[in-house]
């Protein structure tokens, strides 16, 4: 059939299983707009606040569905204010398809009314992105994003569509969704020589990643786990993967990582690295990084491949076969010894764990568990709470924690939380931020109560931007440079006025109850958690260090 | 320890790819010596040649970034014992009254050919290896180079080696 271009695009999506996309409308994307209003029967639309809302949701929708996340909008700013998002979701690697006006091609590169160069400007933070300058190309380019987005690595991918591309006319047809490409065969070889490193192992510690969540294979991860007898450490994109009460489970490695985790990989005479890319945040620094472990590195991308940290073996490939080919071959192992080890630094950990404050994170992330179910997502800010909630809050399941993770994007949660809610049939979810955080997206609450979402704010309230603060505390001589925030913001009356519920809450008796107020009300609800000033994410480990640098309690004075 | 190395990529042949090759080794720190693009026999893929020198680690890593970018379509480590390299130079050289039997000569003997003529000034064009070229080069020193431009490498392998898309 005969269809313009805005239709094609919608026809295409729909036929690539798209029901639900984020954006925001304007004059370059007034056509797809048209379309999306004819087809509002098989694509429901969510309008945010701003773009980079917009483009958080579908991250936040695809990293809780697993479906590639969709967001549309218009060019200049409209493209540029889904830079952050597309960075963020590049550095996490979501599958994302970003689809942006522009002007019509008569009008390019004359500097035009709202003109952006944004595959220019996207290009370093995309897998590939286009620019469509023919109509007959268009339904194709979709298609092939749509592949390019979730195969292998998963990541973004932009489509930029000037306005008379959206116009012209050419004939469509109907096709089935795309297939993934093939993920590179892994070589039997690497196999064999993983299994010979892994038998010979005394002390052999797991550092599992994003890529096993991203790859469905947590239970092949715990099944592997069980048979070689190791300890897990996950980096904070991969803690979800493993639920918190496994046995052999200890938590984030890293700067701000579960000491037992860190300690244990330092104390390891074999890692085995699974979907994960040896981070700055999880290995400090690399020269001092376990210099007497043997590596084994496992990831569908090869440059990962001694990238950030040389290894012994690296296996390329999907996880899933790899892991059941190494777990089939090495059949089942003992380490009774390392195991006792690493249950003493776990004893030594608890026992470190000191909450000065009454009203502390612990306490308000542990209250909050108990209201919500193991189903339920939990996306996060930036910052200290986002470290408390990777500490105390116990995931259960895989895909449940949404947050940034390699790009560190304060203003992530809400839209996140967002696209996760509606990924999960609105079905309730808990955002965890800052008031730093918060203050920068708080914007989002509008598109909260316009789709009266179940989402439960959860603001640790330190009037102080908390990490950069703890940072000076002990690093530049408590010099509080523009970290004080001082701010006048009344949170409750704030969710009140953008159309919820609003609770403060100063001691653990007013959360218990603001819990209980807040868990059981309709639509979105904030919680304001008042909290020190100065609680510390502990332990932590300076940058470029290692675990003799590891700092586990505060200084005095 | 460093080495140079050339690599060929074959990539599809759009506007902006080489925006794309440039760009992944300006953001990834990896050092460029010379690159050279142009189409081949197939108008839909360009072939792009890289010199680069740098450590082993970083060259592992060179090459496996460059062949993730979804316009490469096939890569190769053009090795210096199967391949042919060619870079062409013109310059254009001052030419006092008296020395141009000199550089006449000069030019015969590096096979150079002269392929401009003023009234005080000889362009000449010369084929070959680096090396050979920055030699000329040397020798021009003696006298006044008035413009000088060098096409960077290009390279192809010997005899059955070719560089074939990998679709």
């Amino acid at each position: 059939m005969q269809l313009k271009g805005s239709e094609i695009l919608v026809e295409t999506l729909i036929e690539q299983g798209v029901d639900t996309v984020f954006g925001y409308p304007g004059g370059a994307v007034l056509d797809i707009y048209e379309a999306l209003y004819k087809r509002s029967d098989r694509i429901t639309h969510y309008i945010t606040s701003h773009e980079q809302g917009a483009s958080h949701a579908a991250d936040g929708f695809a990293r809780a569905s697993g479906k590639v996340g969709v967001v549309i909008a218009t060019s200049g700013p409209g493209a540029t204010n889904l830079v952050t998002g597309i960075a963020t979701a590049f550095l996490d690697s979501t599958p994302m398809v970003a689809i942006t006006g522009n002007v019509g091609m008569s009008l390019l590169g004359k500097d035009s009314f709202q003109e952006v160069d944004i595959t220019g400007v996207t290009m370093p933070i995309t897998k590939h992105n286009y620019i469509v300058k023919n109509v007959n190309d268009l339904a194709d380019t979709i298609r092939e994003a749509f592949t390019l987005a979730a195969s292998g690595r998963p990541g973004p991918v932009l489509i930029d569509i000037p306005k008379n591309i959206q116009n012209d006319v050419c004939e469509y047809t109907p096709q089935s969704p795309v297939e993934l490409l093939p993920a590179p065969e892994y070589d039997m070889e690497d196999i064999d020589k993983a299994v010979e490193l892994i038998k010979k192992a005394k002390r052999p510690f797991i550092f599992a990643g994003g890529g096993v969540v991203l790859s469905d294979t947590s239970d092949l991860l715990l099944k592997f786990a069980e048979t070689i007898d190791a300890p897990i450490g996950t980096s904070m994109m991969g803690i979800s993967a493993v639920p918190r009460n496994f046995k052999g489970f200890l938590g984030m490695v890293g700067m701000h990582g579960r000491f037992a985790a860190t300690k244990s990989m330092y104390s390891a005479d074999l890692i085995v690295a699974i979907g994960t890319r040896f981070s700055d945040r999880a290995t400090g620094n690399k020269v001092k990084f376990c210099p007497n472990a043997n590596i084994i590195h496992i990831d569908i991308d090869e440059a990962e491949i001694n990238k950030n940290i040389p290894c012994n073996v690296g296996i390329v490939g999907a996880l899933a076969p790899i892991l059941t080919a190494l777990t089939e071959k090495i059949g089942s192992l003992n380490h009774d010894e390392w195991t006792k080890e690493v249950q003493e630094y776990k004893d030594l950990e608890y026992s470190r764990i000191v909450q000065a404050n009454e009203m502390n994170p612990k306490v308000i992330l542990e209250t909050v568990r108990k209201h919500a179910k193991d189903s339920t997502p939990v996306a996060t800010d930036v910052g200290q709470h986002q470290m408390w909630v990777t500490q105390f809050y116990d995931f259960m399941q895989p895909r449940k924690l949404i947050t940034s993770g390699g790009l560190g994007t304060m203003g992530f949660g809400l839209g996140a939380a967002i696209g996760a809610c509606i990924a999960n049939n609105k079905e309730m979810t808990v955002m965890v931020t800052g008031d730093g955080s918060f203050h920068m997206n708080f914007n989002e609450l509008a598109t909260c109560a316009r789709y009266n979402l179940p989402i439960k704010v959860i603001l640790l309230n330190n009037n102080v931007l908390g990490m950069v603060r703890q940072w000076q505390t002990v690093f530049y001589d408590k010099h509080y440079s523009q970290t004080t925030l001082d701010r006048k913001t009344n949170y409750k009356a704030l969710a009140e006025a953008m159309g919820g519920a609003g609770f403060v809450a100063n001691n653990p008796e007013e959360l218990k109850d603001a819990c209980e107020k807040a868990f059981n009300t309709d639509g979105f609800s904030l919680i304001d958690c008042r909290i020190d000033s100065d609680e510390f994410v502990l332990p932590m480990i300076p940058a470029n260090g290692s675990i003799s640098d590891i700092i586990m309690k505060k200084e005095e004075n | 320890m460093t080495e140079s190395f050339v690599i060929s990529a074959l990539v599809t042949n759009h506007s902006g790819v080489l925006t794309r090759v440039s760009s992944l080794f300006a953001r990834r720190g990896f050092n460029i010596d010379s690159l050279t693009v142009g189409v081949t026999e197939d108008p839909s893929y360009s072939r792009v040649t890289v010199c680069s020198t740098c450590d082993e680690a970083t060259k592992e890593q060179i090459v496996k970034q460059f062949s993730k970018l979804h316009d490469v379509k096939k890569i190769q480590v053009m090795e210096k014992s199967n391949s042919v390299f060619r870079e062409m130079m013109m310059v254009k050289i001052a030419v006092p009254k008296d020395s141009i039997a000199n550089i006449m000569t000069s030019v015969d003997i590096f096979r150079g050919k002269i392929i401009d003529l003023g009234v005080d000034s000889i362009t000449v064009q010369l084929t070959g290896e680096p090396s050979k070229i920055s030699a000329f080069v040397d020798f021009l020193s003696q006298y006044e180079i008035l413009e000088l431009t060098r096409t960077g490498l290009t390279a192809i392998g010997r005899g059955k080696e070719c560089l074939k898309n990998r679709d």
